[in-house]
């Protein structure tokens, strides 16, 4: 019981992290390469906090504060540079915070934080916390692309330009949903110091960042509850079946590539298409 | 002497990033596609020229196998990974790159082993001194093959027919096919140089380590992508000057900013720096 637990408990965290990323990439159309670096500050704020004696509570706020705030800052680039330049540049965003991690030593330097205090849950406690946390982002996420926001952020990821003609204050919405999506990473990255007990530069690199894009993308770009799925399996994935593991990231580069050959609008595409096949012959059958 | 001896360093290090950034430049200003897999080849190029080299004893044979078939397999993944989804959205493309990147990083380590493979007689290894500074045959042979390779595409791309319509065909791709020139035949081409001068970079680095590890592509990837962005992308001689500039800046930035920032974010620091001055790099076009 204790392994289904915590497999289910990094499966909610996945989750959290895979759907702060949707906000920005899939909501917004921005692409980001460095969202682990967020979950990296999220992680860092609430571990330094919580062994500074912080409750955990008012720790894991201040890490979404912090992530957020920071999260922003690099919003701002997204209004210099587009596309191809903002990927490259919050990739740099993701290396510069991994380069600077590593030299500080009141952050533990290569060697990481270790003996992370415990919120004092319980195992059972902290996985209904995490899945509730999870379920509110989902929910929060369905009902923010419904709304008159989601509707402009559409917008905004669709064309840039005609948004900003139509009067759309872009720069604003845009900032908007860097803040949103990098206060999330920072609760992901708070609650997996929490739950592992120890982090190092090394646990949010580009891999991680391309981890959790690549279950935004398998998911299916913007789709709610096709990346909720592929956070959900690829997480745990690799756990469930052992002898994958030391062929994991062949598994992932590889899906990741066929995924964007065949169907670059991931599970929820296919699912798409294929509700589309039996509703067209439904159609068909009914004479029209 | 330390400041000519960082100097050196540097833009030998630059003169390799300059090989492995053009290939990934000349891509991109042809085709949009950021093709973060360039530096798989640029690994593989380094295992092809250990394993011909240990294999005939002769290094010369080995670089020049290993430049000419990581060409064509860089024609290869043109072929099967980019051509279908030129149409689509450029993250598509990225994000499939990113992909085969990892997916290549893995089957070397599954093939070759996770430690690398040495040569079996290391060539090139005796030193030379020029003025003071002491520097390696094969550092040198490293500089000589840079400078050689992009001085003989910039003679190729200015004065040869098929060079011309090369340079027509990144500038108005639409036009020059209207023209006469074959599209495809030039992307081809474009791959197949782009792939061998990574191939020649890969083995050199192979030489001066003697070692080539599945992850040896993974730090020159990303800061080659730094590198092309900041020489305005698809513009090759800015690239060749960012590199340059990389080089020297991660030479000096080790020692006079070594316990603030690490090595490899020196690259992303001068980058984030340069484009929210300049939003499209120092040496954009137009």
């Amino acid at each position: 019981m204790q392994y289904e637990i915590s497999l289910l408990t990094i499966m909610g965290i996945s989750i959290i992290a895979a759907l702060s990323l949707n906000l920005i990439v899939g909501f917004c159309g921005q692409i980001s390469l460095g969202h682990a670096a967020f979950l990296g500050v999220g992680a860092y704020t609430s571990a330094m906090l919580t062994k500074a004696g912080v409750p955990f509570t008012a720790a894991v706020a201040a890490s979404m504060l912090m992530a957020g705030i920071i999260g922003t800052v690099v919003g701002f680039t997204s209004l210099r540079v587009r596309e191809d330049f903002l990927a490259i540049t919050t990739m740099g965003v993701g290396f510069l915070f991994l380069g600077i991690v590593r030299k500080q030593d009141f952050l533990g330097g290569e060697m990481g934080i270790a003996m992370i205090p415990d919120p004092g849950l319980g195992k059972v406690g902290y996985l209904v916390l995490v899945l509730l946390l999870a379920a509110t982002l989902a929910l929060f996420s369905i009902y923010l692309k419904r709304s008159w926001m989601g509707f402009t952020f559409d917008a905004v990821a669709d064309d840039e330009d005609t948004a900003n003609l139509v009067g759309i204050d872009v720069s604003s919405y845009k900032l908007i949903a860097f803040a949103m999506g990098t206060a999330f990473a920072g609760l992901a990255g708070a609650l997996y110091a929490h739950n592992i007990k120890f982090i190092d530069p090394e646990s949010f690199g580009f891999v991680e960042s391309i981890t959790i894009l690549s279950m935004v993308v398998i998911g299916g770009t913007g789709s709610v509850w096709g990346v909720t799925i592929a956070a959900g399996v690829l997480s745990i994935f690799p756990m469930w079946f052992q002898f994958i593991d030391d062929y994991k990231l062949l598994v992932y580069g590889g899906l990741l590539c066929m995924i964007m050959l065949f169907s670059p609008d991931g599970l929820s595409g296919i699912f798409g298409r294929f509700l589309n096949t039996i509703r067209g012959k439904n159609f068909n059958a009914s004479g029209q | 002497m330390l400041f000519f001896d960082l100097l050196v360093q540097g833009l030998l290090q630059g003169g390799i990033y300059a090989l492995i950034a053009i290939g990934l430049t000349l891509v991109y200003g042809l085709l949009r596609i950021l093709h973060v897999a360039h530096a798989g080849l640029y690994t593989l190029g380094g295992y092809i020229a250990i394993l011909i080299t240990n294999a005939t004893g002769s290094f010369t044979l080995g670089i020049t196998v290993s430049m000419v078939s990581v060409g064509f397999m860089g024609m290869v993944i043109y072929r099967l990974i980019y051509q279908p989804i030129l149409e689509k959205p450029p993250f598509v493309a990225l994000i499939a790159s990113i992909g085969l990147f990892i997916a290549m990083e893995e089957i070397y380590r599954i093939v070759f082993g996770a430690y690398g493979i040495t040569f079996a007689d290391a060539p090139l290894q005796g030193t030379l001194n020029i003025a003071g500074i002491y520097l390696r045959h094969c550092e040198i042979g490293a500089l000589l093959l840079a400078a050689l390779l992009i001085t003989s595409l910039s003679l190729f791309t200015r004065y040869s027919r098929i060079g011309i319509a090369w340079r027509a065909t990144v500038t108005d791709p639409g036009m020059s096919q209207s023209f006469g020139v074959d599209v495809i035949k030039v992307r081809y081409l474009n791959f197949f140089i782009g792939s061998a001068m990574a191939a020649g970079a890969g083995s050199m680095v192979a030489v001066m380590n003697n070692l080539v590890e599945p992850t040896m592509g993974s730090v020159p990837s990303y800061k080659a992508l730094a590198i092309i962005v900041l020489g305005g992308l698809g513009n090759v001689r800015g690239t060749v000057i960012a590199a340059l500039i990389i080089g020297v800046a991660e030479a000096f930035g080790t020692i006079y900013l070594g316990n603030i920032l690490d090595r490899d974010s020196i690259a992303f620091a001068l980058l984030i720096l340069v484009l929210m001055v300049k939003p499209t790099g120092l040496f954009s076009k137009g």
